[in-house]
């Protein structure tokens, strides 16, 4: 593999990846599903069983 | 230790790291014995120096038995030695700062020709790693150390490997310090340790690794907070940073110096791809990590957006690893790789004002305790300049804003708005709230130092960054202009005179930063000493009480 085809490699699907790396962990923040476990995740530092 | 381990392991574990500590005290010993380097001498005898501190003091420890938070459901003098050790080194590190910007202002009164050890040049990376790695290290693995402990539920994990990981810091940030100013360096910035130094931080932070990572394992909550993720991020980037960026053969076993394993413009771009994700894992990830845990915890609000923090973590950490070329434009790098970086450089507004955001709106149904909590300020305020710095940062890596501000003094400007006001105040902040909750104590000794803390520092901030911009933008203008005949209208000293007056404000500017990190470490003695600010009563309203 020469130095040009790396480049090309990584500039096209280099993009297509981190595009989909970002779609992939809004879709897991967002859904609906999650939507109590990360409610209850924020109040963690609230939950203190010390001091 | 836990109820489940019987005394044997328990006795085993009390052995295993001071065993350690002898063995490398043994090396450290054979090494200073058979060296013709009379530095290398210097170092070996200070390594074993430490050594001897950290096996001092666990003689102390365990020489009436084992103590009680030995026992507790949270280990918590680790982090006492944390905060003592974060304080210690800060204002060593404040300190050198002010003593090289003093020798910048007035080189005459400050410039000691007969004296190696206090030439700038040994005495500007001590200041940048006392500050960034003893004082911001310390900071990192004494928050991290608490915050995992108690959004995991589970008491840190590895007997005495904790203390391992503590005083083997320390003994690093001794040697390589020392080392500076003796004139070791392998001139790599921000990574200036000779590969011994290397050698042994890379032991101490697999250490630190997984003893999180044990404390993660055996948590008792089904979710991982997200501070806990930055943690881990910026623990895990800064070892294969360590490691790739140190990559060296060492001209001998017995001496100090060493060559890198890279060349050229690939040395350079290791070097910057290092260099730049140490201030986007050390300085931002680990810090935010703070921020996620402190500010909640301090204004008694939930974070504004769990999912927001998601997309925050996930998308920061992605694209911080590719900004690093920004410091290289205009160089032998090829274009496309110096364009890479900008780019991704551009793209950290999103993450970095999302997270920002995200800090800030913690304080909805909150704000009035920005009138009467100074800590709460203090930590919202440090957020705030992460959001200004956060964008000046993308602009400066736009080629053509950095053909103007690279190499003058508007860097070092950049440089200390994220220091001194993000990571130096929400530091501080997490500082004024671990000393009373671990020392068990009330509140703070006096509120009103808090105060007095908070606006000497904001106001030496404000003086160091004006300053800094106003002569950064200046020198860089005088270098480029050109008269009508197509010469270089200034010589470059003319540039440094005109520079005098901007340097002078900024000493100021340190010098009031400083004086303020000493109050605050009065303050944060008195308050582990259990004592109460006579005309502050713990029942008075803080807002009566501040000055």
């Amino acid at each position: 593999m020469d130095y040009d085809t790396l480049a090309t490699f990584s500039r096209s699907w280099g993009t297509v990846y981190l595009m989909l790396v970002f779609f992939a962990l809004c879709a897991y923040a967002l859904w609906p599903r999650n939507r109590d476990k990360f409610d209850r995740a924020s109040r963690m530092p609230l939950d203190e069983d010390d001091r | 230790m836990q109820p489940v381990t019987g005394p044997r392991q328990a006795q085993f574990d009390l052995f295993v790291v001071p065993a350690i500590f002898v063995i490398f005290l043994f090396l450290g010993f054979a090494v200073a014995a058979q060296t013709h380097d009379p530095l290398m001498a210097i170092q070996a005898w200070t390594f074993m120096a430490g050594i001897g501190i950290a096996l001092a003091f666990f003689v102390k420890r365990y020489s009436e038995g084992v103590p009680a938070d030995d026992t507790g459901a949270y280990a918590n003098d680790i982090i006492k030695a944390g905060v003592i050790a974060s304080m210690f080194w800060g204002i060593a590190g404040m300190l050198v700062g002010v003593v090289i910007a003093l020798q910048l202002s007035f080189p005459h009164l400050f410039y000691f020709p007969d004296i190696p050890e206090s030439s700038f040049g040994r005495l500007r990376p001590l200041h940048t790693s006392a500050v960034i790695f003893a004082f911001g290290g310390n900071v990192l693995i004494a928050t991290s150390f608490y915050v995992v402990q108690r959004t995991s539920k589970a008491r840190l994990a590895g007997g005495l490997w904790p203390w391992f990981v503590f005083w083997g810091y320390q003994i690093f940030i001794l040697v390589a310090g020392t080392g500076y100013l003796i004139g070791v360096t392998q001139s790599r910035e921000y990574a200036e340790p000779e590969w011994y130094a290397d050698l042994w931080l890379t032991l101490v932070w697999v250490a630190y690794l997984l003893v999180f990572l044990g404390t993660l394992w055996k948590r008792k909550e089904p979710h991982i907070y997200v501070a806990n993720w930055f943690y881990l991020a910026f623990i895990v980037t800064i070892a294969m940073l360590h490691i790739v960026n140190n990559l060296a053969m060492p001209v001998s076993w017995l001496g100090i110096k060493s060559y890198s394993l890279f060349a050229g413009v690939q040395d350079a771009l290791t070097q910057w791809w290092y260099g730049h994700n140490a201030v986007g894992f050390f300085l931002t990830a680990g810090f935010l990590a703070i921020m996620y845990y402190f500010i909640p915890k301090q204004a008694e609000r939930p974070v504004y957006s769990y999912r927001l923090s998601i997309i925050h973590f996930w998308s920061l950490i992605f694209i911080y690893i590719w900004a690093g070329p920004h410091h290289l434009h205009y160089t032998a790098l090829p274009v496309w790789a110096q364009t890479l970086g900008m780019t991704f450089s551009i793209r950290l507004w999103m993450p970095s004002w999302g997270g920002m955001i995200n800090g800030l709106m913690t304080l909805s149904g909150a704000w009035d305790k920005l009138r009467t909590d100074p800590v709460l300020r203090m930590l919202v305020v440090s957020v705030a300049f992460y959001g200004m710095s956060t964008f000046e940062g993308p602009v400066m890596s736009i080629k053509a804003v950095n053909a103007l501000s690279h190499y003058t003094d508007w860097t070092i400007g950049h440089v200390h708005s994220g220091a001194l006001g993000w990571v130096g105040f929400v530091s501080f902040g997490a500082l004024y709230c671990l000393t009373p909750w671990l020392w068990r104590r009330e509140r703070l000794y006096s509120l009103a130092l808090v105060e007095w803390h908070f606006w000497i520092a904001t106001i030496g901030i404000v003086f160091y960054i004006t300053a800094m911009w106003v002569s950064g933008i200046m020198q860089g203008l005088m270098w480029r202009a050109y008269n009508d005949f197509g010469f270089l209208e200034y010589s470059f000293v003319e540039t440094v005179e005109a520079m005098h007056p901007y340097y002078i404000i900024r000493a100021l500017g340190g010098l009031l930063y400083l004086s303020g990190a000493i109050i605050m470490a009065y303050n944060l003695y008195r308050t582990a000493r259990g004592d109460v600010r006579v005309g502050e009563p713990l029942a008075l309203k803080p807002q009566l009480a501040a000055a």
